[in-house]
Parts: structure tokens; sequence; C-alpha cells
């Protein structure tokens, strides 16, 4: 894991203390809300519905288990003992008093985290692929690459007021686990003639507006990718629309130019810069590499696995994937237990993950943008106790990518920005399936993601089923849409027809659930296969029929 | 309908409701106010974040009449152990 140099803890260090000033001269007055709510937002700290909400950053989703346990030491001191994983890989508190916060944003400066850059129309932390550096299937790890982003982008002068927010994937494999698709910039680490670059994808977003990305590059050398990046920032931040918010991300002025035309401007732009020297020095890759080698690999370790015990072998089945070393597995530990609500995790739950982490996976673990969290490197003959620790904690519910493993985001619980709550919905569908396991993996992978308002944190534009929350009249209404992917497959759903209330939502998505059962191919073709292959018709009328 | 005066401490956050004679964390305690006088004052003040007046239908306590201001007044709906009653 990367470790901050004498360069990253001053910088953080030094916001710390100008926050703490900025907060002092509010509360004596000096400073107007309106002067001060850009300052606060600045460092992720948002007024939502019942309290201040901060959003802390989690580069590209890793942490070490020391700082999990600040984490989980900050719910219990400054919030009510939980908080809540993101689709961003973030990590957000509910419940924080602004007179607080200064002494939290050093403990969060104790452990190399903070909460810079977590809002405002800047480049926003960068996501990765869960399996980063694990996987069986990728070309290198893309964390190295995404670091040097992490400096690059943070504090970046030319780009700290950008037409509006801006996000970054990073993935190096064929599998997209990161849904680099539907992101500003998506780039995807690949080999070509025996050298490393990035595929580079433009334009892609959720929101309002959902769209595809293009890609603008099939090769970039990693060596250039920083100064193409810039070239691309440097279009978007000339060019981009600031007299209307709803049209001011990236994906709109590629929408407008044209694909072909934007990657002209960028292709000129690089030129111009390539000899600028704007990609960071080798030694400081190297330095970086260097911190994300593979830990100490047991070379002997076993590569079979006990799997006599049924329940245990379900979850392997269910949430333990290919390591690319022999003798290792990648567990995801479930944040969505029955009842529970998708994300949230209690103090003594990231305690535990914590000490988890360290007795079995180098101290190191991932979030996932389905809020859930991985324990990247586990050796087989380790995912017993393991599976059993995680089991007397709620956390070993073996349903990933399964029904009831669903995207929320806070929705009108909390969010001052919903239009209606999103955590219930996923809540009273997963009841009708969570008791039912055998049901859950007859029906296969189904994604069914929630979103309490159009600004589509929840990924409802990349549902297998997507649930978008409006606002009818002061009350809470429902739409539903079918088909969106945020994998390699990439595609948006659509929206089925007319809306429900929150008991009729439910009752929709079983109905649809139900009708892909007695419609599908066979059991092996997923939901999403099925609504490919016949389009929207049999689910339209399982609905409204 | 009647008007009631809401807005967040600046302090805390919390979810606060003009009582007549100042603010209560208390939904309950809210009273039918339409003074924009008043909201004038509190604005200037700059203690209580986003004041407005929202629609409620009278009631002991009042009832709002969003979804999202009868959650603001109570507290998360999936989190009934943390409900401002
Ligand atoms: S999608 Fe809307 S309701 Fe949900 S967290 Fe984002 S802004 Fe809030």
């Amino acid at each position: 894991m990367y470790k901050y140099d004498q360069y990253d803890q001053a910088l953080v260090d030094a916001r710390v203390d100008e926050f703490r000033d900025q907060v002092a001269r509010r509360l004596a007055g000096e400073i107007t809300e309106d002067q001060f709510k850009p300052l606060r937002l600045m460092n992720g700290l948002y007024l939502q519905l019942h309290a201040y909400m901060l959003r802390v950053a989690i580069p590209y989703g890793t942490l070490s288990s020391p700082q999990l346990r600040m984490l989980a030491h900050i719910s219990r001191k400054y919030d009510r003992d939980y908080a809540h994983f993101t689709t961003r890989q973030n990590i957000q508190y509910n419940w924080i008093k602004l007179e607080q916060a200064p002494d939290l944003m050093a403990d969060l400066a104790s452990v190399e985290m903070h909460a810079i850059q977590t809002s405002g129309n800047c480049i926003r932390n960068i996501s990765s692929d869960q399996f980063a550096g694990a996987a069986a299937d990728e070309v290198a790890d893309p964390r190295p690459y995404a670091e040097l982003l992490r400096q690059w982008s943070s504090f970046h002068p030319e780009f700290s007021f950008l037409p509006r927010k801006f996000k970054i994937a990073v993935t190096a494999s064929d599998t997209d686990r990161a849904a680099i698709q539907l992101h500003d910039i998506g780039l995807q680490l690949v080999r070509k003639d025996g050298q490393l670059g990035f595929r580079v994808l433009v334009g892609g977003g959720m929101g309002r507006t959902p769209m595809i990305g293009h890609w603008v590059r099939e090769f970039i050398p990693v060596s250039q990718y920083l100064t193409y990046c810039e070239a691309i920032l440097r279009v978007y931040n000339r060019y981009g629309r600031r007299d209307n918010i709803y049209k001011a991300r990236i994906k709109i002025l590629v929408h407008e130019l044209g694909a072909e035309e934007f990657t002209r401007q960028v292709e000129a732009e690089f030129a111009a810069m390539s000899d600028l020297g704007l990609d960071a020095p080798q030694a400081e890759v190297d330095r970086i590499a260097a911190q994300f080698a593979d830990p100490e690999y047991d070379a002997g370790a076993p590569d079979t696995l006990d799997r006599s015990d049924p329940d245990f072998a379900v979850w392997v089945d269910q949430n333990v994937h290919a390591h690319k070393h022999a003798g290792y597995a990648i567990a995801t530990i479930s944040l969505k237990p029955p009842r529970g609500i998708p994300g949230d995790a209690s103090s003594a739950q990231m305690d535990l993950i914590a000490d988890l982490a360290e007795r079995y996976s180098f101290g190191e673990l991932r979030v996932t943008h389905s809020q859930n969290l991985v324990l990247a490197h586990v050796r087989k003959a380790d995912l017993y106790a393991l599976w059993q620790a995680l089991a007397e904690a709620d956390l070993a519910t073996p349903n990933l990518d399964l029904v009831t493993d669903i995207i929320a985001c806070p929705g009108l619980d909390y969010c001052t920005l919903a239009n209606a709550r999103s955590i219930p919905v996923a809540q009273k569908i997963a009841a009708r399936f969570e008791s039912d396991l055998a049901r859950q993996r007859d029906i296969g992978e189904l994604k069914i993601k929630v979103s309490g308002c159009i600004n589509a944190c929840g990924h409802h534009h990349a549902g297998h089923i997507g649930i978008l929350g409006v606002d009818r009249k002061g009350e809470e209404s429902y739409q539903l849409s079918l088909g969106g992917s945020g994998a390699e497959d990439a595609s948006l759903a659509k929206i089925l027809g007319p809306g429900f209330n929150k008991a009729g939502v439910v009752d929709a998505v079983e109905k649809i659930i139900e009708r892909y059962r007695s419609v599908r191919s066979g059991p092996d073709e997923r939901f999403l296969d099925t609504y490919r292959r016949l389009g929207d018709a049999p689910f339209k009328e399982a609905v409204y029929g | 309908m009647i008007k009631l005066l809401t807005g967040n401490e600046l302090l805390t956050g919390d979810v606060l409701w003009w009582t007549g004679a100042g603010w209560s964390l208390h939904l309950r305690d809210a009273v039918a106010v339409d003074d924009p006088a008043l909201l004038a004052r509190i604005v200037a003040e700059e203690r209580v974040n986003d004041p407005t007046f929202i629609d409620a239908e009278p009631g002991n306590p009042p009832v709002p009449r969003t979804a999202r201001e009868r959650i603001r007044g109570v507290g998360p709906s999936v989190r009934p152990d943390l409900a401002r009653i």
C-alpha cells in the first residue's frame, strides 16, 4: 500500500489547520454561511437532512487495517457508531457536528486520510477495481497509476474549478469491476507489444443524462498517460459548459462536439504538451510502484479447499474469487445482510474486519462500488476460519451479485437532494428473497440498483433492474428501468413504463423476476441476457398487463 | 394547511423547529408561523442554516405536507433507534 511521504502528510496536515481556522471564524460570526459553505464542501462536509455529513476519500478503494480502525473510532467518537460505504468506494458519516469536524479531520490525517476533493467541481477520488493487484485476470496492478493520478489531481491548480465534478476510474482487466465506461475518464491498463499503456475512454456518466463513454485512444504508454489526461481536462476546462449546470459534465461536451472532433482537440492539445515533461519522472513512478509490490505470499500455501461444510461451500461459490497466486483467494464481505442497510457497517464490524484483514490478508482491504468490502489476499487454507469469524458478526451473507446484493444510495432517509427513499425499497425487495437462498441462486446474477433522485448515486442507470425515486407532489414514487449494466458489456437501463408507489415497485420487481424465470432459455441465462434477447415486452406484460 | 419554520442548527446540523419563542429539536413543539420579518431576522443572525417555511397540516405534532419534511421531523426511517421523538 502507498505510504505518505513528507509532502503528502504536510499537505493534509496544512489543510486540517486551515479548516480549523475556517470553522472557528464561522462559529465566531466572522464569515457568513455563504462564504463558509464552499470551504466546508472543499473538505467533504455537506449539510444533509438531519445533520452534517462528511465524505471521506478512500483512494482507489484501498484501506489498511489501521485506517479502518480509525474509521471505526471516528464512528464511535464523532458519529453514531456506524458509517456508510458509498458507490464511489468512499465512506460517509451521517451525524457530524461542525465544531468537532476539525478534530475528526486531524484524526483522519493521523492515518494518511482526508476528505479533500470529495465534493466540488474538481477531480474526485480515483476509483478502481477492488481486485486490483490480486485478480487472476489483470495485466498489471493498476493502483500505482491510480496513486499517481491521485497525486497529480490533488490540489491541481488548473483543475480546482472545473465546469463540473470529474470522476476517473482505472482498471487492468477485460472484466470491468469499476464501471469505467460510466466515468468522465475511464482508463484500462493494457499490454501492447510488451509495453504497458492505457486504453482511454471519455464522456461516460450517469446522473440526469446518462451516457456510455467513447474510446478516444486505443493506447497511450504509461509514460505519457498523465499528460494525456491533462490534455483531456484542458479541453474540457476550456470548452465545457459553465452556463448550465445540467450540461456542464464532459459527457455533454463530447456529445455536442462529437467524439471524433473532441478526440481531435485532445490530440492537438496533447501534441502541444507532450514535450513539457508533465509526466512523473521514472524514479517517482518506481518509488510509488515499489509500495504496491506483492505481499510476501506463502509459496507453500495449499491450493485445495475443504468444502465439506455446505454453508461454507455456498459462501465460497458466491463470495470468493480466483487469485493470481496459487493457494490464495479473494473474499468479498457482503454488507447486505438480511434486513441490513446496504453499505452500512457498525464500528464493531469495522474493527472486526480490520482485525481479520490483519490476520488473513496482509492488513489490507478494499471497498467495492457495490458497497461491499474485500479481503484481497486470503490463503485458501484460512478461508474457513475467516468465514466462521465473519458469520459470527453477521458478515458472511453469501449473496454477492444476487438479487439481495442491492446497491442503494442514502436517499430520502438522509440526503437533502432526494425525492424518495432508497434504502427501504432495497430492504423490502431483499425481504422477498432473503429467506430462500436456493431461489436467489436460481435467479442468479441480478444487479438491482436504487437511486433516490436523478443524480444516480445508486447507479440505477446501470442496474439490470434500476429504480429511481421521483417526487410526485411531495410523495415518494418510483420509476423502473431494465437492462442496464456497469460491466464490460455496459448499457443504459430503459424505462419500463409508468411509476409506482413503494409497495407497488416491490411487487413489480418480484413480478419481473418471476417472469424472467419463466421465459429464460435455461438456468444459465442471466436476467440481463434474457432481457437483451426478448426486450421489455414480457416484463411490461408481467407488470402492467 | 399551516406554515412551520424550520432550519438546521449551525453548530450541530440538527433539525430545528420554531416554537414561537425559540427553537426546538422536536416537531411536536413547532407552532404555526408565517412571518417574513422573523425569517429575515434569522437569516441575518446566521446561526441557523437554510431557514425556511414549510407547509403542514395542523395537529399534535403537526404533519408536514411532504415526505421529505416528515422524515426531517423524525429522523431516518430506517434507523428508528435514532428517531427524534
Ligand atoms: S442519488 Fe440523489 S438521493 Fe441518492 S444520494 Fe445521490 S443525490 Fe442523494
